[in-house]
């Protein structure tokens, strides 16, 4: 994210992934995406990771795509966990399951902290400029790498991006929501853990490798 | 102590699926029998905290994966395992590798000696600490009994060098 660069809103961004994506893919949420895709609304096989080790959303992605290759699995991240876990990105690549895309949404801040700059921000570095994460993910050996700053182009092309060969990495430009606050668990985590992998059990039977 | 495919026939004997693991002197020289196990699938992770979060994902989508860490990596996890372990209550079984316990001539005072097994009981992580070949049967039995009980466990093996 670059200080002054045009971003969507969040919000607007996981509108459009929330409409495209398929009612068998797996989505992870962390931090302010958990948030508001509980407000959009989480399905069945949908984990809001409330509560979370910061930094942990795209290795337990890798590791529900491993465990499920037939089925999509879309993490959204957010930068400050995404500089958490750096190292991560390499893990999945050397993995590389052809069905986890992992979205990063990057504001730039904590925004749940009351938008402090994270280390990756020009605001937080002394020469001013940003950590480029699609230089990143390309080095890192992404398969696919896309990059979206406005809302209306994510929209158009995001079911393309999730129809790409994974592993897939997806870099969206998102402003920051003063005031916000971080997600609230929907309900006892160790509860929802049984249920998703009984849900994930009983449709475990897919009809064959949905993704290339 | 033990050999690749000695670990290997292990973790098969266990039904593990995949093997979530960061080498160390003892447990790297494991990964190549791990890799040629059919049934068995090798994960490198880049940091041990990953080790736990990949394991959950895994344990979640209906596999069934052990970690195989070294002691300085338990250290290193702290709060990815406190999340998965805990708070998501996810019954993940591990391997960890207890650092200079034979064999102090690389580390002389070896501080993992003093911390290892304190901050497996701070975890609350039942483990049994393994320091002979004659035992390997005892990790099987620690690892159906967790898994029958559904909650995680350990078997902490002694090594003999960093």
């Amino acid at each position: 994210m670059r200080d002054g660069a045009e971003r969507m809103e969040q919000m607007d961004a996981l509108r459009a992934l929330h409409a495209a994506r398929r009612a068998d893919d797996v989505v992870i949420t962390s931090m302010g995406a958990a948030r508001d895709w509980m407000v959009l609304g989480a399905g069945p096989l949908d984990l809001p990771l409330v509560p979370s080790s910061m930094g942990t959303a795209p290795t337990i992605g890798l590791g529900l795509a491993l465990a499920q290759p037939a089925r999509r699995v879309i993490v959204v991240n957010g930068d400050g966990a995404m500089l958490m876990n750096l190292g991560s990105l390499v893990t999945i690549t050397a993995a590389a399951p052809a069905n986890l895309i992992l979205i990063l949404a990057d504001n730039g801040v904590y925004e749940v902290t009351d938008a402090q700059p994270t280390p990756g921000s020009p605001g937080a570095r002394a020469d001013g400029t940003s950590v480029d994460f699609e230089a990143i993910a390309r080095a890192c050996g992404f398969r696919s790498v896309f990059h979206f700053r406005d809302a209306e182009r994510w929209a158009t092309d995001v079911v393309r991006v999730l129809d790409a060969t994974g592993p897939t990495f997806v870099l969206l430009d998102v402003g920051s929501v003063p005031g916000s606050t971080g997600p609230r668990s929907p309900g006892p985590a160790a509860a929802r853990a049984v249920e998703l992998r009984r849900q994930l059990s009983a449709a475990a039977k897919l009809p064959g490798p949905t993704h290339p | 102590m033990f050999t690749g495919d000695e670990m290997a026939a292990l973790c098969t004997a266990m039904g593990v699926t995949h093997v979530v693991s960061v080498a160390d002197s003892t447990i790297g020289p494991w990964h190549p029998a791990i890799e040629r196990t059919d049934g068995l699938r090798l994960v490198r992770v880049c940091r041990e905290g990953e080790a736990w979060a990949v394991a959950a994902g895994l344990y979640l989508g209906g596999a069934t994966p052990l970690v195989m860490i070294q002691c300085t990596g338990l250290f290193e996890s702290g709060d990815a395992l406190r999340n998965i372990l805990h708070d998501w209550k996810l019954p993940i079984f591990s391997v960890i590798g207890y650092r200079s316990y034979l064999n102090q001539t690389t580390l002389p005072g070896d501080t993992c000696l003093v911390f290892t097994e304190p901050v497996l009981d701070a975890w609350r992580i039942e483990y049994r600490l393994i320091t002979a070949p004659a035992q390997r049967d005892e990790i099987l039995a620690h690892y159906m009994a967790c898994r029958d009980a559904s909650k995680p466990g350990a078997a902490l093996i002694a090594e003999g060098k960093a």
